[in-house]
């Protein structure tokens, strides 16, 4: 069952949500485009559900809202190191059905490779998801073929309908709030799309054989080593280490993580001066085989969840999911030459 | 438990092997295995990844060589009588398995700190292996790391220490570790256990030439090394396909540690 709320009883859904809730939606940023005259779509706290951009794809994905881009971990006071306040406040994100798959893969590193993660953990637990329907496919998605057009994980879903919002509810808090309101409740399936014009293929033999396949090798000059690819994505989660010091003290500072990329330089750079992954071509290698291959073989689904963000938004007009399509040929070239 | 937090660890002493190689010893007290590492953190400069190259009761040692921002800061101020330091990480080498083997050692310049607690185990248990030999190599006499325990180790295994190139040539062996490889003599070949650890070059030349004298690739061991920004299989910065070198190694038998090309 589900709940038809209207702007006024909708917005009154989240103001009783806002004590205790950070919310975050896709929102537009009127003339902040990279290029003139351009707006920009991305994550930010909202107020009002007349914020939220429902017709479009936000640049950026949800991952910003829950792994920070650059996130304090402790400060440095001389020999002792204290970690960074942790803010209890919980958090409400509105998110995509192939966001929520991703979510799925940040849990897969900072949750169960290794150790959990002390600062994803504790924020993890305090999150909550929005699905917000897809009623097309946008430009560049091919969440059908990667199966992450539909995740029934949510705590409640939205779709919007001219002037109202559908909402189903899966959380019990959520749902003594929305029975308050008192709406009449009725039968809503939420939204998902069930073709895209981009479709991928992935081989079913694919092989870290094709390292060394010439495939790679036109990205070594169209590639140039940006990163946005990776900043954009919802499944990329590498960091790097920075550590900051305070002009006016120089004994005293932080250490910071912050998001890092293996597009760009230095990623793999090791004292003494050797790096790995020189060429372009190769990291990108690195980075198709991670997402549809070796993601895979350590946690049985494939990383990539078909939001086409890094095609939207790389400069050199690079496709990713063209470089998936064209996995099958250079592995026939790879069995041949075997 | 928040695991990126270091602790403060004092620096017990400084053993200098060369102008740019020291040893330090750490107080630590905890369950550590040879080839394992801990992240050495210096506030403002970061944090590097150190393999354990000595195992005491109270206390580690780690043996930095003076080569990018974090250890040229550590050799700066290590007078500062502590470093902040935060594992162990990894799996390090498993003494066990090489019982009752045939073992050789194959080490190039700093790569002897990971395999030097294995080596003085079976230097010091030489009734545990069937057979023990040690063949490592420099740049030149000035960057012979450990000469004391070279020393005592010839006591009771076979040492082959070879230096890249000098002009005494009257007192030290010269050449590439891997012109000694086939000089190696086995009882049984199949009993044989070979550990190698260096330079990636090395480590490649290295085991061709072990693989050519006859020797399987299961028989082999070798340890890798990446960039690593936390150790703990989060940072990404050490996965090659669907391994992290910090959870998975450094130290992988052959047969999987061939396929980790990048």
């Amino acid at each position: 069952m589900g709940f038809i709320l209207n702007k006024i009883s909708a917005d009154n859904f989240l103001s009783s949500l806002k004590d205790e809730y950070y919310i975050f939606a896709p929102k537009c940023f009127e003339f902040g485009g990279t290029y003139s005259d351009t707006d920009t779509i991305r994550y930010s706290q909202i107020n009002s559900f007349d914020e939220i951009v429902f017709d479009k794809k936000s640049l950026y994905s949800f991952k910003e809202a829950i792994f920070h881009i650059s996130q304090t971990i402790f400060y440095f006071t001389e020999d002792q190191a204290k970690e960074s306040n942790f803010n209890p406040k919980k958090v409400l994100i509105f998110l995509r059905n192939c966001d929520l798959h991703g979510l799925k893969r940040l849990d897969d590193i900072y949750l169960h490779n290794g150790p959990e993660d002390h600062y994803y953990k504790n924020l993890r637990e305090n999150v909550k998801f929005v699905v917000m329907g897809c009623e097309n496919s946008f430009e560049n998605c091919f969440c059908v073929s990667m199966g992450t057009n539909k995740n029934d994980d949510y705590d409640l879903s939205i779709d919007k309908q001219d002037d109202n919002y559908l909402i189903t509810c899966k959380d019990n808090e959520f749902n003594k709030i929305l029975a308050d309101l008192n709406i009449s409740q009725t039968e809503i399936i939420p939204k998902f799309v069930t073709s895209n014009s981009v479709k991928v293929n992935i081989p079913d033999n694919l092989s870290n054989d094709i390292a060394n396949n010439s495939i790679w090798n036109e990205y070594d000059i169209r590639c140039i080593a940006c990163g946005r690819c990776n900043f954009v994505c919802p499944t990329c989660t590498c960091f790097s280490m920075q550590d900051i010091f305070y002009t006016d003290n120089g004994k005293v500072g932080e250490r910071r993580r912050i998001w890092a990329s293996c597009m760009v330089d230095g990623f793999t750079d090791m004292a003494g001066g050797h790096s790995y992954r020189v060429k372009k071509g190769q990291r990108m290698r690195y980075k198709v085989l991670h997402k549809v291959l070796n993601h895979k073989k350590r946690y049985g689904e494939h990383m990539c969840v078909g939001c086409g963000r890094c095609d939207d938004i790389c400069p050199e007009y690079i496709s990713f999911s063209n470089s998936i399509n064209k996995l099958e040929n250079a592995m026939k070239e790879v069995t041949s030459n075997e | 438990m928040n695991n990126y937090i270091p602790f403060s660890s004092d620096i017990l002493d400084v053993i200098k092997h060369t102008d740019i190689e020291f040893t330090f010893r750490m107080s630590y007290k905890g369950n550590v295995k040879p080839g394992q590492f801990f992240e050495v953190s210096i506030p403002k400069f970061g944090e590097a990844p150190i393999s354990v190259s000595g195992i005491g009761k109270n206390y580690i040692d780690l043996t930095i060589r003076k080569v990018g921002r974090v250890t040229n800061e550590v050799f700066e101020h290590y007078i500062s009588d502590t470093f902040m330091l935060r594992g162990p990480y990894g799996n390090g080498f498993d003494v066990d398995i090489y019982k009752g083997k045939e073992l050789v050692v194959i080490a190039g310049g700093t790569g002897l700190s990971p395999v030097r607690g294995v080596i003085d185990y079976f230097a010091n248990h030489k009734d545990e292996v069937a057979g023990m030999t040690l063949i490592v190599g420099f740049k030149s006499p000035e960057d012979i790391l450990f000469k004391e325990d070279l020393e005592r180790w010839q006591k009771t295994i076979d040492v082959v220490l070879t230096v890249d190139s000098t002009d005494d040539t009257k007192n030290y062996r010269t050449g590439f570790v891997t012109e000694y490889i086939p000089e190696l003599k086995f009882n049984n070949k199949d009993n044989a256990n070979v550990i190698v650890v260096g330079p990636p070059v090395m480590m490649n030349f290295s085991v061709k030439c072990i693989l050519n004298i006859g020797i399987k690739e299961e028989q082999i061991w070798v340890s890798h090394e990446r960039k690593m920004c936390c150790g703990l299989g989060k940072c990404g910065h050490c996965r090659i396909n669907d391994t992290y070198i910090c959870l998975d190694g450094p130290v992988f038998n052959y047969t999987v540690g061939k396929t980790l090309i990048d």
